[in-house]
């Protein structure tokens, strides 16, 4: 079946009778056809004649008997709603198991969990459903559906378009919505109103011998192609997003910068056919970054506002003409096609440590990442150029915790009970030994490997464990030197993406909701207008009637008709009497004429099928 | 405190809809006498209309049998046209003949005056409701749906508003009365106990124009689609009762007595159906509006986050009902199902990824846990 043709006798009014009845559709029987010629030799193939050479023409038109019904298949609407559903099931795994894109760690943990269950997802790509062969087998055939769908209905629209309204049924009595009246008039000046009336109405009419063809309301029909075209539009787009995009995460201290190449990044993802050519080339500074937060009422220590203040330079303006700008959240700065997005503060304590000789072996402010909304931070401080009272080298570690305010209580420790700096405290244990940094093995930044390190320890054996506010300074056990904590100072974390295809995903949008809203709200309807001279009546007196079909059921439609009949009984005053209704009497069960119902009109009456009458 | 939040003013909303909820109590009563005095008469028209004397597909008139339009001029004189008799058919041609039912009321005088006393007490715990919503968003000084109570105290503030909407515009909907006056109060008690937060402020990752945008919106898609769910329920039951009838069967005393008096189920097909196609769009543009705030605040407009993930699974059963209605085979109680499931993914995006899918960046519920 080919889409329009189903939907058209599937779309709305009446009928259940019509439900999966091969009727209108002329094309769905060669199957069958085909079977009958020649019962046992095949589907499509027909007689086989003798020979390798029959046999070759044979399977030839098998192939392609069975290619033509499995398209017809897949551009059928049962089987668009079959996938839609179906991509429908299939997105909600996703949602209730970790995925690997968002969240790796949560993928790891859900895996240590459950051992058997995360082998199965594994098999399954059940962690990264929306990239899984068969999350993408579903999309991809919904789509060619889609595809093979909207090309021939455009191709029958455009037809529609250049074509007239189809000629009126035989039996109007049959249509949706119908009405009738007797009157004095001739039926050659009725039809001549009523045709005044339809065209003064916007409706495409023609006349014929005894009636009026009307149709209005084809703006539903492009919306709907326009809408189903956009989803198309909508997918390439967010398929060419995900192939060309990258994204980045830096982190930048106040006063800092960054250059945006590859080598620069922290961490760094992109889509298959990015190329690193293609990163805007611009750098910018972090001048200052703001952070502020409420200091009572029940939101006490929630964010208001962050903002950082910025200086860029694009490739070829002059170092001192860098351009300022704020970057906040919600409001990313665009430069190019990149934009950069702040997506994470924290605070980097500055600490200097001198060595076993006096030296200053390490010094700078030292990132530590938040724990928590009262911005409780974790690091370390890894000093590697470091040499002993006597001149050895070794290395030390701290691990710890800065905390913005600082609490200390048994079930905490210590930690931060307000976002700012009210009372910044460094608290820290320290170790030295082999950092273990040339053991080859990639090392987080944050953590501290502590196998080949030893603790530096009280006289009691108990770690040391030192509280630090800005100035203080901690005599290194043994006389390995001093670590001074200077003060702090803050970082801003910010997302560096190049999105590729927005502007064609945001059109696909456009569209599409533009399509939708004509498909939905205009009706798609025909009108015809009957007059003839009444054989019932006496002589002189026509019968008037006027019957509408629309694409979908709509009480509008009726209401319409309604109207018009009123306005054309002004022109064509009913006479009184009974019977101002013949439809009941036509309508009555048992009589079995044929009626003419138009073949392109895609609603199609199926009033007209009910006693299973094919056009 | 910077931006003044005003607890008193918040305090006072809350009364406001306690309020609310006490008269939607009495509401709820009186529906409820509508009910029982309605079930009085016995006016058994389905049947009729469906049983062995009515040629199957008897057509109905489109607008009653309102054939007479009275004009009446500047001048005062009146004259009465006679308006064509629109005769139609449906989908469903062999129920065209069944008249829509009398209303809960069932044609019975004290309980049409009861349904009307509840009306009455809907628009005025309406009025409370709107108060309380009002005085809510005045209090937090911003648009009064950031987190979970104010999403709930206002999507079953546009629900009645919806349904109070149909009602003056004469639609045959008072029957809807009861069981939305019964989940607005069940979603209000859970509001002010479960869901109940004090007045915040938005973290700055919510405060966009397309949040105002998106979660308005959402909020006036759910009710409506809300709304059109009860009608594809009330569609369901209704359809089963006609079916037996026209089989030949007794349906119980309940259904005989209660669903005889809902409109037809051509009617609530309808009904149902242009309440989910005008919202459809709409939702539509709720999730593009979503995806533009989600681009502006986190640098890709779709994350396959729980939250959009399941607005999509929302849309998609939608984009799934509407089809069906134009597949063969798929309409009526097939394309009933799928609207009903569209639904419950809606309600499951709305409570279920705020309460059980921990990981999501839409983390403004605000529950406390
Ligand atoms: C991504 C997948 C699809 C979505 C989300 C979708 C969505 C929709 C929606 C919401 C409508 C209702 C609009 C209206 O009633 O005018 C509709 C109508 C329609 N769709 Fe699709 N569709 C999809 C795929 C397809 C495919 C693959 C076909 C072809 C077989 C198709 C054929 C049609 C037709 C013929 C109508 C018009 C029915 C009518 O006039 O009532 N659609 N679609």
């Amino acid at each position: 079946m080919s889409g329009g043709d189903d939907a058209g006798n599937a779309a709305p009014p009446t009928g259940p009778d019509t439900d999966g009845a091969p009727d209108a559709d002329s094309n769905a029987d060669s199957h069958a056809d085909a079977a009958a010629v020649a019962p046992g030799s095949g589907s499509f193939g027909g007689v086989r004649a003798p020979g390798p050479l029959g046999a070759a023409a044979w399977t030839a038109r098998e192939l392609t008997g069975w290619a033509r019904w499995s398209w017809r298949q897949l551009t059928s609407m049962r089987v668009a709603l079959i996938l839609l559903f179906l991509l429908a099931l299939a997105t909600v795994p996703g949602s209730l198991i970790p995925q690997r894109d968002a969240n790796p760690l949560l993928v790891a943990e859900f895996k240590d969990r459950h051992a058997t269950l995360g082998d199965l997802y594994e098999r399954f790509q059940m962690f990264e459903v929306y990239s899984s062969v068969w999350f993408s087998a579903v999309y991809i055939l919904l789509f060619v559906s889609l595809a093979g769908c909207i090309v021939p209905r455009t191709w029958q629209f455009a037809g529609q378009l250049r074509g007239r309204p189809p000629r009126a049924p035989r039996r109007l009595t049959r249509m949706p919505a119908y009405t009738s009246w007797r009157t004095a008039r001739d039926p050659d000046d009725v039809l001549r109103a009523a045709h005044g009336l339809l065209r003064r109405g916007r409706f495409r009419t023609a006349r014929a011998a005894g009636s009026v063809a009307a149709e209005k309301g084809y703006l539903r029909e492009a919306g709907n192609l326009l809408f189903h075209g956009a989803l198309i539009v909508l997918l390439l787009a967010f398929a060419a997003g995900q192939l060309y995009r990258s994204e980045g995460g830096k982190l930048v201290m106040a006063g800092g910068g960054f250059a945006n190449t590859l080598i620069q990044y922290d961490d760094f993802r992109s889509g298959a056919l990015f190329d690193a050519e293609d990163l805007e080339p611009f750098h910018f500074d972090l001048d200052e970054f703001h952070a502020s937060f409420h200091r009572s009422g029940p939101d006490l220590g929630t964010p208001i506002d962050f903002r950082a203040e910025v200086t860029y330079w694009r490739a070829g303006d002059d170092e001192d003409e860098g351009r300022e700008a704020t970057i906040r959240v919600n409001h990313p700065l665009s430069v190019g096609d990149a934009k950069v997005y702040l997506i994470g503060h924290g605070f980097a304590p500055v600490v200097t440590v001198t060595d076993g000789q006096g030296e200053v072996a390490f010094g700078g402010p030292v990132p530590f990442l938040p724990q928590d909304s009262a911005l409780t931070s974790s690091g370390v401080i890894k000093v590697t150029d470091y040499v002993n009272r006597d001149g050895e080298p070794d290395q030390l570690g701290f691990q710890g915790f800065f905390s913005p305010t600082f609490r200390l209580n048994a079930e905490r420790g210590p930690h931060s009970s307000f976002p700012d700096p009210d009372d910044p405290v460094l608290t820290l244990t320290g170790y030295h030994g082999n950092l273990g940094l040339d053991s080859g093995i990639p090392q987080n930044v944050y953590q501290l490997n502590t196998r080949h390190l030893e603790q530096f320890t009280d006289g009691s054996g108990d770690p040391l464990r030192v509280n630090l506010r800005p100035g203080d300074s901690w005599e290194l056990p043994d006389g390995r030197g001093t670590l001074t904590f200077e003060g702090y100072e803050r970082w801003a974390s910010f997302q560096i993406s190049t999105p590729a295809a927005n502007g064609w995903a945001l059109a696909g949008s456009v569209g599409a909701v533009l399509g939708l809203t004509a498909s939905l709200l205009i009706q798609r309807r025909r009108i015809w207008v009957r007059a003839v001279p009444d054989r019932d009546g006496p002589p002189g007196t026509t019968l008037v009637e006027m019957a509408s079909l629309g694409r979908t059921e709509s009480a509008k439609i009726p209401e319409e008709l309604g109207d018009l009949a009123a306005a054309l009984q002004a022109h064509a005053p009913p006479l009184p009497g009974p019977g101002d209704t013949p439809a009941e009497a036509a309508a009555a069960p048992g009589t079995s004429e044929k009626s003419v119902a138009s073949s392109e009109m895609p609603a199609q009456p199926s009033a007209g099928h009910r006693e299973g009458a094919v056009p | 405190m910077i931006l003044a939040a005003e607890p008193g003013l918040a305090d006072f909303g809350k009364l406001l809809v306690y309020s609310a909820m006490a008269v939607y109590t009495v509401a709820f009563l009186a529906y409820i006498a509508e009910w029982t005095f309605g079930s009085r008469s016995k006016v058994a028209r389905t049947a009729a209309a469906l049983g062995a004397g009515a040629p199957p597909g008897k057509p109905a008139a489109a607008d009653g049998d309102a054939v007479r339009v009275t004009v009446r001029a500047a001048g005062g004189s009146t004259r009465v046209l006679t308006r064509p008799r629109v005769i139609t058919r449906s989908a469903t041609p062999a129920r065209d003949g069944v008249p829509d039912g009398p209303g809960a009321a069932g044609g019975d005088e004290r309980g049409d005056t009861y349904g009307r006393i509840a009306v009455s007490l809907t628009v005025l715990a309406f009025l409370l409701h709107a108060g309380g919503v009002l005085l809510r968003a005045l209090a937090v000084q911003r648009a009064p749906w950031a987190n979970m109570y104010e999403f709930s105290t206002t999507f079953s503030l546009v629900a009645v508003g919806g349904f109070l909407g149909f009602l003056a515009a004469r639609r045959n909907v008072r029957w809807l009365g009861l069981p939305l006056v019964t989940t607005v109060l069940l979603d209000l008690g859970l509001a002010v106990t479960v869901l109940y937060t004090e007045t915040d402020q938005l973290p700055p990752a919510l405060q966009s124009i397309w949040l105002w945008v998106h979660v308005s919106l959402a909020i006036v898609c759910g009710a409506m689609f809300y709304l059109g769910m009860v009608a594809t329920v009330a569609f369901l039951l209704r359809d089963r009762y006609e079916g037996r009838l026209a089989d030949g069967g007794t349906p119980g005393r309940f259904s005989a007595s209660v669903l005889e008096r809902l409109p037809s189920s051509v009617s609530l097909d309808k009904f149902a159906y242009r309440i989910n196609a005008v919202v459809f769009p709409l939702w539509t543009f709720t999730i593009i509006a979503g995806a533009i705030w989600a681009e502006s605040a986190w640098g890709r407009y779709w994350g396959w986050d729980p939250k959009e993930v399941w607005s999509l699974i929302t849309w998609l059963g939608y984009a799934c009902y509407l089809h069906a209605r134009a597949t063969a085979g798929w309409r009526g109680r097939k394309a009933a199902y799928l609207a009903i499931a569209a639904f419950l993914c809606f309600l499951f995006n709305y409570y279920g990824v705020n309460m059980f899918v921990d990981d999501s960046l839409h983390s403004y519920a605000g529950v406390e846990d």
